[in-house]
């Protein structure tokens, strides 16, 4: 069995995980609602019709652990348990995976640990490559499939099922060698997988893919294919030649680089063991094309967003941090809380039950308790940096500085943080919304400078960016550090009278939208047209000629705190 | 019940292995928080720990695991006043737990059935004298925190809510794990743990192989790889009784306690709970290598994990503070 096309790996992970040993943790897959998927669940869903359990992000502890049983406790009079999901099943369905708190994940995570035999197929059905299954359960789950590229022509073709029984009671004879293991993590740590999880996962695969095919060991094919399935998708870098022997950090590794690897196919050139250059050049081949490219923009992005599945979380009023429940009165958007008020209504039934015949629960209006949430909108700060040539390097450093320091604040208030470079003709995000102080060091030490001053497009990316944190729940603060001599417009040519209008147009877009704003001025002494342009964008204006990093830190906190 | 990975045989990850077997010897020193990247095994060693320890002497019937029946709370109708041996309790505190299931709540069911106000305990009387686990402990909810805190300081849970008044003991080893690159700390929890520990993947491929390996061998038959540890792992659990018996003999001297001073001030940590910790550690230390007198040997060993963690941060400094305290190490006990 060869897995050439994305259908064909699928498909393999699927028979690995219908045999399902223990300790396989699950799989991953990733693809939108539609055919494809339904083609590609169907043997799934048929296998575990009995024992399959679908659960969802926004499932309660009680739903999966158990708890009390409401209704029935109520009928009956007496104290009634449900079974939690978790004791009834070994094979979970979690569907909209990409959207589960961080409090599921850590759950979720713990039972996999715990129990082996539990399984976990999670659908991810995530659009963008930053929204997708939180690391903390991805990293436990050993199959991943993508099917977002398969084309529903493509899942028609040949899948003959494999004989999953015969497969499975073969497994337990499969001899791998010492070797094996040794391969499949020499060849993790060339693909820059961290991990240790990966490795272990990707012998487990390498057994079943043996016992798929009937062979009592494990072939070099069923590395293959276990890198092909588990390792690969992991990879944050190519494989290097083996007397490259530093160990290279993924994400500082320039994606020019990588790309130039992969293009002209180098060889690596491997000394010693014959199989691994096999292996590797097998993998290889399984390389999608664009795997490369991707891999540059993923390994940036998805280390950003790490731990934040759930965006919106603090959107809609009834959502956010419970708070212990409140007595009061039903209305119209607020949620009974039942066994509050059974709490509340419990200590005071022998009283009751005193002046009535009859043998039932009595609840009166002042053990109602409601279920309160408390809303907190998350500020998040986003650093609009100007790194052109004419923010000359002594005063970029500066700057850097400023932002680190408002970063240490940011960070003791728990903010999110999102930074945003300008520089020759247009603006990047280095890094998205994230908490982690961390990354935004690392990237922001890597910030290089020099070319124009596009302020027109760093504002633009800068108001989009706020109104997507926005979108997200969050409440967007802007800080614009620059010395104000925009020269390049925004479609891109050096007209300095035109970059000037541009900017002050977006500059007025951001007041229109509300956004509280600041501009630090960078530039060797004030500038008359920055203030204006603070003045255009509502913003407070705080020129920064010598000012130390401790001054401007504070100035800023005071601005956007206020605003 | 399904087996634990044993402790002995976790490959590598000396440091937090050696901040875990501390917090046996004397759990006063009050807690471990490792960080550092997935799949390094953080888990895998808390759970192991549990299986390790000793087991403890308990009233069978208590919810707080209390030692002696006089501990036994009042609010508590325990019907079996037997002395039993309990596994110390290792207790997961899931993130997003409710503050019900933490510090416990009305007991609904007597509520309902029999019309009495009691007080159903929670997973903090459930960890008393033992372990309580966060995993990713720096996701945790600030409401969760907070409460924390408070009790992890106190060694008591007090409940005051739906008209019940009422407390118990709550002292446990707080572990924590998890991420950094996913969000820090709050310095008033950080200052909560003992010690501190960073695991990072190991680099040397011969490491790797033989955790894969070994993983691999548990995943395939764990009964018989237990098996096999097992005597290695009652070695160390000897090891860490024979080490409390002979805890309180230890003496200080007053070069040790100046050792410690000199070390926290020139560090700049905050508080005096530093020098505390480092002086129950690094007497920890002592007593596990079967030692009756503390060196500067020990203190140097521990010193990393018990101050990495207390000093302030200074966003500006690209090394972290291990670097800082390793030189700071290196100057005063020259």
């Amino acid at each position: 069995m060869t897995l050439e096309t994305a259908w064909d790996r699928a498909v393999f992970a699927r028979a690995c995980f219908l045999i399902a040993p223990d300790r396989l943790g699950g799989l991953w897959l990733r693809a939108r609602s539609g055919p494809v998927r339904d083609r590609f669940l169907a043997p799934i869903l048929l296998a575990y019709t009995t024992d399959l359990r679908r659960i969802h992000p926004a499932i309660d502890d009680q739903t999966l652990y158990g708890g009390i049983d409401l209704t029935t406790s109520l009928t009956t009079g007496g104290l009634v348990r449900s079974a939690g999901i978790l004791q009834q099943t070994t094979t979970l369905l979690l569907s909209m995976a990409e959207r589960a708190p961080a409090g599921l994940v850590a759950r979720l995570g713990a039972a996999l640990d715990q129990r082996p035999d539990l399984k976990l197929l999670a659908l991810d059905e995530g659009t963008e490559e930053a929204e997708a299954l939180s690391p903390t359960l991805s990293d436990r789950l050993a199959l991943r499939v993508d099917l977002t590229e398969v084309g529903l022509s493509l899942a028609q073709t040949g899948s003959e099922m494999s004989d999953i029984p015969a497969a499975r009671a073969r497994l337990s004879h499969v001899v791998a060698d010492a070797a094996c293991g040794k391969l499949l993590v020499e060849l993790a740590a060339s693909l820059g997988i961290e991990s240790l999880r990966a490795p272990i996962q990707a012998l487990h695969v390498a057994r079943i893919s043996a016992a798929l095919n009937g062979s009592p060991s494990v072939t070099e094919e069923d590395l293959a294919n276990a890198a092909a399935l588990v390792l690969l998708p992991r990879a944050t870098q190519m494989p290097a030649p083996a007397d490259d022997s530093a160990e290279p950090e993924p994400e500082q590794t320039p994606p020019e680089n990588q790309e130039g690897q992969g293009d002209n196919g180098r060889q690596p050139e491997l000394s010693d063991a014959l199989p691994e250059e096999l292996l590797l050049e097998a993998v290889r081949a399984l390389l999608p094309n664009d795997l490369l490219d991707r891999l540059a923009a993923r390994s940036a992005v998805r280390a950003a967003e790490s731990g934040a599945g759930d965006g919106a979380k603090r959107r809609g009023n009834r959502r956010g941090r419970p708070l212990p429940a409140r007595p009061g009165k039903p209305r119209s958007g607020h949620r009974v809380d039942l066994i509050a008020t059974l709490r509340a209504a419990a200590p005071w039934q022998k009283v009751r039950q005193g002046s009535s015949m009859h043998n039932r629960l009595k609840i009166r209006a002042s053990d109602i308790h409601l279920k309160a949430f408390e809303e907190r909108s998350d500020r998040a700060v986003i650093f609009c940096v100007d790194a052109s040539g004419s923010a000359a390097l002594a005063r970029l450093a500066e700057a850097k500085g400023a932002v680190e320091l408002l970063l240490a604040q940011a960070y003791a208030r728990r903010d999110y943080v999102a930074l945003l470079a300008f520089r020759g003709q247009q603006s990047d995000l280095l890094l998205p919304p994230t908490r982690s102080l961390v990354q935004t060091k690392r990237r922001l030490a890597a910030l290089p400078g020099g070319g124009g001053t596009p302020l027109a497009a760093g504002l633009q990316d800068a108001l989009s960016l706020s109104d997507s944190v926005r979108s997200r729940g969050m409440t967007p603060a802007i800080a614009v550090l620059t010395d104000g001599r925009a020269n390049i417009a925004l479609d891109g040519t050096a007209n300095r009278a035109q970059a000037a209008s541009d900017a002050r147009d977006f500059a007025r877009l951001i007041r229109a939208r509300h956004v509280p704003a600041m501009v630090i001025d960078t530039g060797q002494r004030p500038s008359e047209a920055l203030g204006g342009l603070a003045r255009d964008m509502g913003a407070g204006y705080l020129p920064l000629p010598r000012a130390d990093a401790k001054a401007l830190s504070n100035a800023v906190e005071s601005t956007l705190c206020s605003a | 019940m399904t087996h634990a990975f044993p402790f002995s045989a976790i490959v590598g990850q000396e440091a937090m292995k050696r901040a875990m077997i501390l917090t046996a010897v004397d759990p006063s020193i009050g807690g471990v928080l490792v960080f550092g990247d997935r799949g390094t095994g953080k888990s895998t060693a808390v759970r192991a720990l549990a299986a390790l320890l000793p087991p403890i002497k308990q009233v069978a019937g208590c919810p707080v695991n209390s030692a002696r029946v006089e501990d036994v709370p009042d609010w508590a109708e325990v019907s079996d006043r037997r002395l039993v041996d309990r596994p110390t309790p290792v207790v997961d505190l899931p993130l997003g737990a409710t503050e019900d299931r933490v510090v416990g709540a009305l007991d609904i069911e007597r509520a309902l059935s029999r019309g009495e106000k009691a007080f159903e305990p929670g997973l903090l009387a459930e960890a008393n004298r033992g372990y309580l686990y966060i995993d990713e402990v720096n996701l945790l909810d600030d409401h969760l925190v907070d409460l924390l805190l408070d009790v992890a300081q106190s060694g008591r849970n007090v409940i005051e809510r739906e008209g019940l008044s009422i407390d118990h003991a709550a002292r446990f080893v707080l572990v924590g794990s998890g991420n950094p690159e996913e969000g820090e700390l709050r310095p008033q929890l950080l200052d909560r743990f003992g010690l501190s520990v960073e695991v990072t993947s190991p680099r040397d491929i011969e490491t790797r192989v033989e955790v894969v390996q070994r993983r691999d061998a548990f995943d395939r038959d764990p009964t018989a790889f237990a098996k096999a540890w097992r005597r290695k792992d009652l070695a160390l659990r000897r090891k860490i009784l024979a080490a409390r018996d002979i805890l309180p003999e230890i003496a200080t001297t007053q070069s040790i306690l100046r050792d410690c001073a000199e070390l926290c001030v020139a560090l700049g940590s905050d508080g005096l709970r530093g020098e505390l910790t480092l002086l129950r550690a690094a007497r920890a230390l002592t007593a596990f290598e079967g030692k009756t007198e503390m060196s500067r040997a020990s203190l140097k060993n521990v010193a990393q994990m018990a101050l990495n963690h207390r000093l302030r941060r200074d966003p500006l400094d690209e090394a972290g503070s291990g670097v800082r305290v390793a030189r700071i190490l290196e100057e005063v006990l020259a």
